[in-house]
């Protein structure tokens, strides 16, 4: 059987229209495919969040990581990524107009099925739990260790972060998947534990995956981190999740 | 954690990248995943020149232990060579 993707960086709008960059991987064939949104973390629009792109497309998806720095100039994403942290990072509304715009180019592919998903990792997973709240048009999201969903010190909000994101979970419009290490910090199991009961509250459809033996962020091989049997068994929720709520890649 | 704390302090000096010597006025300093250094966090210190608008940076991430040790090295060069030559 043959098998092919074309990986590449393009130019989308994002929010209030703005060309922002992305990077754009999807697998060769006439589809239908489903698409995913892939949020990068804080570090920046990094070789990882590449890589996970280029994932997707080997499993069948279109996935598209819209650069969420690109406003703030030219250069390596570690050093546009120090720009925005010097900033404080982008604004909730930014992000959230960014990754809307990346649905869209999604969907005006002739090869899409026409469902979109998200996914994000770390600062990313707040985004992609936010992003499931705020757009209805989104089909399915997935959180990996999104910190700061549940906000304690409300210092922590900000002009750019003014909401914490579990107080929009009344309106979150897509089931949802979460991915947890039992030894993370940020977020704790115990803020793990807030996030579900109101999932539940609400009635939302949503599952959730913790696991022992793993801390934050572990599915990063080149860290001290990685947990090799947690990462493979959270892929495989993720496929499995994705193939029921996006369809088959 | 992707946290969002960052402390930023006003510096004097000049620092050596990949497009030689500049000025620099702003340091970033920050505890948080690195980029390139194969730890979960490390001590990130950006050096720019943000009157510039820091298109370029000199950049280190340490491991935590290291970054501390670094500290009181600084401070026990700074004491021994004031002594030597003299508050400046």
């Amino acid at each position: 059987m043959y098998e092919g993707m074309l990986a590449e960086s393009v130019t989308i709008r994002g929010h209030e229209g703005d060309e922002i960059a992305a990077y754009y991987a999807r697998p060769l064939g006439p589809g239908p495919f489903p698409g995913v949104v892939v949020i990068h973390h804080m570090p920046g629009w990094d070789e990882w969040t590449r890589e996970v792109a280029r994932k997707f497309a080997q499993h069948g998806y279109a996935a598209i990581s819209p650069h969420l720095y690109s406003r703030l100039g030219a250069g390596s994403p570690d050093d546009v990524a120090a720009r925005a942290r010097a900033q404080g990072g982008v604004a909730d509304d930014q992000v959230v107009g960014d990754v809307a715009g990346a649905m869209a180019f999604l969907r005006a592919q002739p090869y899409a099925n026409g469902k979109v998903g998200a996914i994000g990792f770390c600062s990313g997973g707040r985004h992609a739990y936010l992003a499931a709240c705020r757009l209805p048009a989104l089909d399915a999201a997935v959180d990996c260790w999104g910190g700061q969903v549940v906000v304690d010190d409300p210092a922590q909000l900000s002009e750019k972060r003014p909401v914490a994101p579990l107080d929009l979970t009344a309106a979150l419009g897509c089931p949802l998947l979460g991915i947890f290490g039992n030894e993370d910090q940020n977020p704790t199991p115990e803020q793990v534990d807030r996030t579900e009961g109101a999932l539940k509250r609400h009635g939302k459809t949503y599952e959730f995956h913790r696991y022992d033996g793993a801390g934050h962020g572990f599915f990063a091989v080149d860290r001290p981190a990685y947990r090799p049997e947690q990462t493979t068994d959270a892929w495989g929720k993720v496929f499995d999740f994705y193939g029921r709520y996006l369809g088959k890649g | 954690m992707c946290s969002y704390i960052t402390e930023r302090i006003a510096v004097c000096g000049s620092a050596k990248g990949a497009a030689g010597w500049m000025a620099v006025d702003t340091a970033t300093i920050y505890f948080d995943h690195p980029y390139h250094a194969p730890l979960d966090h490390s001590l990130n210190i950006d050096f720019v020149n943000a009157a510039e608008g820091a298109p370029t940076r000199v950049a280190v991430e340490l491991s935590a232990a290291s970054a501390r040790a670094l500290v009181e090295k600084i401070l026990a060069a700074l004491e021994q060579g004031e002594r030597a030559h003299g508050e400046v």
